[in-house]
C-alpha cells in the first residue's frame, strides 16, 4: 500500500509503489473518458498549487485532477525572482498550513525546494518539478503511456535523448524505467551530461546512431535556447544536426518505437515536425495520461484518513 | 596565581615530550617545579592529555557587522568549550578587515571578552574585492597575524602575485582560499554522483586544484609562505606534497568536516552539510587522512561559520556556505584520527596547536619554560552525543548533530586562568 | 487483535443456485422481460453474480442482457477515515445507461451505504430509467432508507457477526457463511 506522506521523487520509491501508482491510474483514466468527469472522492479537500515558475501544461494537468476528483484548489504563482526576496518558503508553508491545505503541488525552480516544504507542514506535498532535481509525475504518466502500448516495462530498451545534466525530467524517468527493469541509455553531448549516471547503471553516448538501435522507447528533452549562450554548445544548428531525431534515426528504432517529449517542443531542432506529428510519437496522449496520472497520486495521498492502523 | 597540573600525559610537540608528569603554571606563564602552597590550585588530570592550547587558525567571528551569528564573545566562549586558547579570524566582516581600524577594535573586543585569544586576519585586498591591496604592512603593526580574501579568493594572478611580494618583506603568510570561481560558478555542492541525483550544480575538484597550483608557482617564484585553507581533493594533497619536496614554502590545513564527511551527507538536502570548499568524494576524505598522516597537511583548522537558522532553513540553492566546528573538532579529531590510528596524540596535538602557531608567527603552541600558559587539558576516553542546543556559538549549524564523539576537552586555560571546566 | 470464527453455513452451492435462479424470474416478471434490462455488479462479488443472472435470464428468455462492472470505491464516504485507502480499480459499464432499467447486483445488504456509493456512481454514468437492487444476502442494520427488490435470503445477524459469501470465480467454491468475532 502507499503509506508516503509526500511524493517528492521516484529515487525513493519501491517498483511496488510505482506500480500500484500507475495501477490507480488506470481506473482514473476511465473516469476521464465519462460524460461527467467527476467522482466525489476528494470533497471537501484542499489542494494547493503552489507554482515558483511558469508551466501551462503540469498547473492544468494537476488542477484538472483535483477537480475531477471533486477536491477544492486554488493557484498561488510566484515569479522565480520573488523566491529570493520576499516571504521565504517557509514561511509561505506555514501559512499555507495555516489555511488547512490537506495537499501542496509544489513547482519551483531549486532542486530540493519540496524536501523543505515536506518537513515544514503535516500536508502532502508533490514534487511538480523542482530544479535539476525530479518531475515525478512526469515520469510516470511516461510509464503510464509506455505500459498502455507495450503492457510490460522491464526488458525494454529506452533511450533518453538532450540536455540530461539541466533534466528533472530525465532523472526522474531513469529511477522510473530501471527500478521496472528496463534498460536505460542517455545520449548528448559531453557538456549536458552530468557525471556518474554509470553508478546508477545508465549506459552513456554521445552519438544518437549508436544509441538508437533497437530503442523500444526514445524520449526527447527540450533543448534551451539559453544552454547555448552558456557555452555548453556550439550553437542550435550544430545540436540539431548531432542530436535532432529525425527519419534516419528513427529507422535504427523498433518498428514499434514510441516516441515521446515532456513539451513544449522546439521542433525542427530536437524533432523533425514529420515525427512529432507521426504515427510512432504518443506525445498528446502523454498530456491526457498526465491527468490520470495526478489523479491517481492525489488519491493516494489525500484520499485516505489519518495514519492510524486499520484494523479492517 | 600558581597551579599545578598533576598526572596528566604531557604532549609537547615542540620538544617532542610525551610522558607522564606533572606541569607547573605560575603568574601565567609554564613554570619550573615549585612547592605547592594554601593559594596553589591542584589540578588532576590522571588518564587525561596535557597539551599546549589548541589554535584554530581559521574561524568566522561575524563581527563586526553580523553579530545576529556570532559575536566576538560568543565565537571565543565557543572556542574555549571547544579546547581553544586561540582562533585566528578571517576578514569577512562588515566592514570587512581590510585596515587597521578594524584589525584594532577586534583585538579590543577580544580583549573585553577575556576569554580565548584572538589573531585577526586581515584582507589581502581593499574590500576584498581583489582589486587594489589592502594597507598591509599598517594591519601587520596593528596585529594582525596573517592576510587572506578567504571566500573572495583574489582571482587575478597578477594582484596576488604583488601582494606576495609585498607579504614576503613583512614575513606575512597568505592564507588562500583555493577556488576557481569560473569552475565553481554556481555550485552549491562536489561535482560528482550525488550532485548528479539532488540535481545540484557541482563545483569540481579542478576548481580547488588549479588554484592550489597557482599558490605553490607563485609561492616558489616570490618566496612568500602561503597556506592553503581548508583543503579539500586528492589532487590538491598531492600539489601540496610535491611543492613541499620542492622545498617551496607552502603548508596546509585540513577542516575536522573534510576529514569525516563526504558529498553523501548532503543527501536529504541537509543545509547544514553545504560548505566550502564542498564536502568531496571517498577517495577525497581518504587522501586528506593520508595528507595529515604523511604530515603533508600541516595544521587542523575548523573554518567555524555560524549562521542563523532562518539562513539555513531555505532552499539548498539559497542556504549560505559554512559550518560550525569549534565545539566538535576536538571531539573528531580523536574519533576519527587519533583511535583509528591515523595520527598519534603527539601528532594530533601538533596540528592543533604548535604547527598552526607556527605557520602564523605566534610565540604559543608549547610548553616550554616562560612561555604563557595556555594549556588544554583532553579525556581521550570521554564520551558524548553532539547536541547542537548546547553549543555555545550562537550558530547551530552542523552536520554532526546525533553523532557520537569519543575524546573531548575538559579544560582549556588562557594565560593560566580556567577558562573551561568540563 | 480480533480473530474470526466459522459460526454457520447459511447457503451451500445449491442453495446459491435455487435462490439466484428465483432471482432471475423476479426480474424478468417484474420487468415484463428483457427490454432496455442491464445488469450491474458491484465489485467484488457482485460482478460474477451479475453474470450468473445473465446466465439465467439468458436461459429463462433467451436473450443476452449486458453486464457492467462498478467500482464504487471513489464514492465510499468513508475514505477520510481509513488508515490506507482501498485499491481503486476499473469501472467498466461499456454501454450507455441512459433510459435503462438498472439492476444493480451486490453480494451482501448490509448498512446500504455501498449501494449509496453505488446509485452515485451509476447517475454520473448517465440517467438510467429506473434502478433496481439485488443482493444475495439481505443481514439488516440498515443506516440508510434503502431496500433491496431481489433478495436471495434474509438473514438476521448481529453486528459482531461477519457474512461471507464465496463464490467460485473469486474464492473456489460457492457457499455463504456466518463468522463472528471473538
Amino acid at each position: 500500500m502507499f503509506k508516503r506522506k509526500d511524493l517528492l521523487g521516484l529515487k525513493d520509491l519501491t517498483a511496488a509503489e510505482i506500480e500500484l501508482l500507475l495501477d490507480t491510474a488506470v481506473p482514473m483514466k476511465e473516469i476521464i473518458t465519462r460524460p461527467i468527469k467527476k467522482v466525489p472522492t476528494l470533497r471537501g479537500r484542499t489542494v494547493v498549487n503552489l507554482f515558483y515558475e511558469n508551466s501551462t501544461r503540469t498547473r492544468g494537468s494537476f488542477e484538472l485532477a483535483a477537480k475531477y476528483l471533486s477536491a477544492d484548489s486554488i493557484n498561488i504563482s510566484s515569479s522565480s525572482s520573488s523566491v529570493a526576496k520576499g516571504e521565504s518558503l517557509y514561511d509561505t508553508a506555514r501559512t499555507l498550513q495555516a489555511l488547512r491545505a490537506d495537499v501542496i503541488i509544489l513547482r519551483h525552480p531549486m532542486a530540493g525546494a519540496p524536501h523543505l516544504l515536506a518537513g515544514a507542514v503535516p500536508a502532502a506535498v508533490i514534487n511538480a518539478g523542482d530544479g535539476a532535481h525530479e518531475h515525478p509525475s512526469q515520469a510516470l504518466l511516461d510509464l503510464f503511456t509506455v505500459r498502455e502500448h507495450r503492457g510490460e516495462i522491464s526488458g525494454l530498451r529506452v533511450v533518453i535523448v538532450g540536455d540530461i545534466l539541466h533534466s528533472r525530467v530525465a532523472r526522474s524517468d531513469i529511477w522510473g524505467f530501471t527500478k521496472l527493469g528496463a534498460e536505460v541509455r542517455v545520449c548528448g553531448p559531453p557538456t549536458l551530461i552530468p557525471p556518474g549516471l554509470e553508478q546508477a547503471g545508465i549506459k552513456v553516448f554521445h552519438r544518437m546512431e549508436e544509441a538508437l538501435v533497437d530503442a523500444d522507447v526514445i524520449i526527447m528533452l527540450r533543448i534551451q535556447k539559453e544552454r547555448q549562450q552558456q557555452g555548453l554548445f556550439p550553437s542550435l544548428r550544430e545540436y540539431a544536426r548531432m542530436y535532432g531525431l529525425n527519419r534516419e534515426r528513427l529507422a535504427l528504432a523498433r518498428k514499434d518505437v514510441l516516441v515521446m517529449h515532456p513539451g513544449p517542443m522546439n521542433r525542427g531542432v530536437e524533432i523533425t515536425a514529420d515525427i512529432a506529428g507521426g504515427p510512432r510519437a504518443v506525445i498528446e496522449e502523454q498530456v491526457t495520461n498526465g491527468v490520470a496520472v495526478r489523479m491517481a497520486l492525489l488519491y493516494l495521498l489525500a484520499g485516505g484518513g489519518a495514519g492510524h492502523e486499520n484494523d479492517h | 596565581m600558581k597551579m599545578i597540573i598533576k598526572g596528566g600525559r604531557v604532549l609537547d610537540p615542540a620538544s617532542g615530550r610525551d610522558e607522564v608528569t606533572d606541569l607547573y603554571i605560575c603568574d601565567g606563564l609554564i613554570s619550573d617545579k615549585f612547592e605547592a602552597d594554601a593559594g596553589t590550585a591542584i589540578v588532576d588530570a590522571s588518564g587525561q592529555l596535557v597539551m599546549p592550547g589548541l589554535i584554530d587558525m581559521h574561524v568566522h567571528l561575524r563581527e563586526p557587522g553580523y553579530e545576529y551569528k556570532e559575536t566576538i564573545a560568543t565565537g571565543t566562549a565557543a572556542a574555549v568549550r571547544g579546547g581553544f586558547t586561540g582562533v585566528a579570524c578571517m576578514p569577512n566582516t562588515n566592514p570587512v578587515a581590510d585596515n587597521r581600524y578594524v584589525v584594532e577594535f577586534i583585538r579590543k573586543r577580544a580583549a573585553e571578552a577575556g576569554q580565548a585569544g584572538v589573531y585577526p586576519v586581515g584582507a589581502i585586498t581593499r574590500g576584498s574585492r581583489g582589486k587594489e591591496m589592502a594597507e598591509l604592512a599598517d594591519m601587520r603593526d596593528a596585529g594582525a597575524v596573517a592576510f587572506s580574501d578567504d571566500g573572495h579568493p583574489v582571482m587575478e594572478a597578477g594582484t596576488m602575485r604583488l601582494a606576495m611580494q609585498y607579504c614576503k618583506m613583512l614575513g606575512a603568510v597568505i592564507i588562500s582560499h583555493c577556488e576557481d570561481k569560473t569552475l565553481a560558478a554556481g555550485g552549491v555542492m562536489h561535482e560528482g554522483y550525488y550532485s548528479t541525483i539532488l540535481g545540484l550544480k557541482g563545483i569540481p575538484a579542478s576548481a580547488e586544484e588549479i588554484m592550489v597550483s597557482r599558490e605553490i608557482i607563485l609561492a616558489a617564484e616570490t618566496g612568500c609562505p602561503v597556506h592553503i585553507a581548508h583543503i579539500s581533493t586528492a589532487g590538491s594533497v598531492a600539489l601540496v606534497r610535491e611543492a613541499k619536496k620542492r622545498g617551496i614554502p607552502v603548508t596546509a590545513e585540513a577542516t575536522p568536516h573534510h576529514f569525516t564527511l563526504t558529498d553523501r551527507a548532503v543527501a536529504g538536502y541537509n543545509t547544514a552539510a553545504k560548505v566550502n570548499p564542498p564536502l568531496r568524494g571517498e577517495a577525497d576524505v581518504q587522501a586528506v587522512r593520508e595528507g595529515l598522516a604523511d604530515n603533508t597537511i600541516d595544521a587542523i583548522a575548523t573554518d567555524h561559520a555560524p549562521h542563523a537558522f532562518d539562513e539555513k532553513n531555505v532552499e539548498f540553492d539559497l542556504a549560505p556556505f559554512g559550518m560550525v566546528g569549534l565545539e566538535t573538532a576536538v571531539g573528531l579529531v580523536w574519533t576519527e584520527l587519533v583511535h583509528t590510528g591515523i595520527l598519534t596524540p603527539l601528532q594530533a596535538a601538533a596540528k592543533l596547536s604548535l604547527n598552526p602557531a607556527r605557520i602564523l608567527g605566534l610565540k604559543r603552541g608549547t610548553l616550554a619554560m616562560g612561555t604563557a600558559a595556555d594549556i588544554t587539558i583532553i579525556d581521550p576516553g570521554l564520551e558524548e552525543t553532539v547536541d547542537p542546543e548546547k553549543f555555545t556559538s550562537k550558530g547551530k549549524n552542523t552536520p554532526f548533530a546525533g553523532r557520537r564523539l569519543k575524546g573531548l576537552p575538559v579544560m582549556t586555560i588562557v594565560a593560566g586562568e580556567i577558562k573551561y571546566r568540563r | 487483535m480480533e480473530t474470526l470464527k466459522e459460526k454457520a453455513r447459511i447457503l451451500d452451492s445449491d442453495g446459491i443456485r435455487r435462490a439466484l435462479t428465483r432471482i432471475a424470474h423476479e426480474i424478468i416478471e417484474r420487468n415484463k422481460g428483457t427490454d432496455n434490462l442491464v445488469l450491474i455488479g458491484i465489485r467484488r462479488r457482485g460482478v460474477p453474480l451479475a453474470r450468473r443472472l445473465a446466465e439465467k435470464i439468458k436461459e429463462i428468455e433467451g436473450s443476452l442482457v449486458p453486464v457492467g462492472v462498478l467500482d464504487i470505491t471513489l464514492y465510499r464516504d468513508d475514505l477520510s477515515t481509513l488508515a490506507h485507502q482501498p485499491v481503486v480499480r476499473q469501472t467498466e459499464v461499456n454501454f450507455p445507461v441512459k433510459g435503462k432499467k438498472v439492476v444493480l447486483v451486490d453480494d451482501v445488504l448490509y448498512t446500504g451505504r455501498t449501494i449509496r456509493a453505488a446509485l452515485d456512481a451509476i447517475m454520473d454514468l448517465g440517467r438510467p430509467y429506473n434502478i433496481q437492487l439485488a443482493a444475495l444476502i439481505d443481514r439488516g442494520h440498515r443506516e440508510l432508507p434503502i431496500r433491496a427488490d431481489y433478495v436471495g435470503k434474509n438473514v438476521p445477524t448481529s453486528r459482531r457477526e461477519l457474512v461471507e459469501v464465496r463464490l467460485e470465480e473469486t474464492d473456489g467454491k460457492d457457499e455463504v457463511v456466518i463468522q463472528e468475532k471473538t
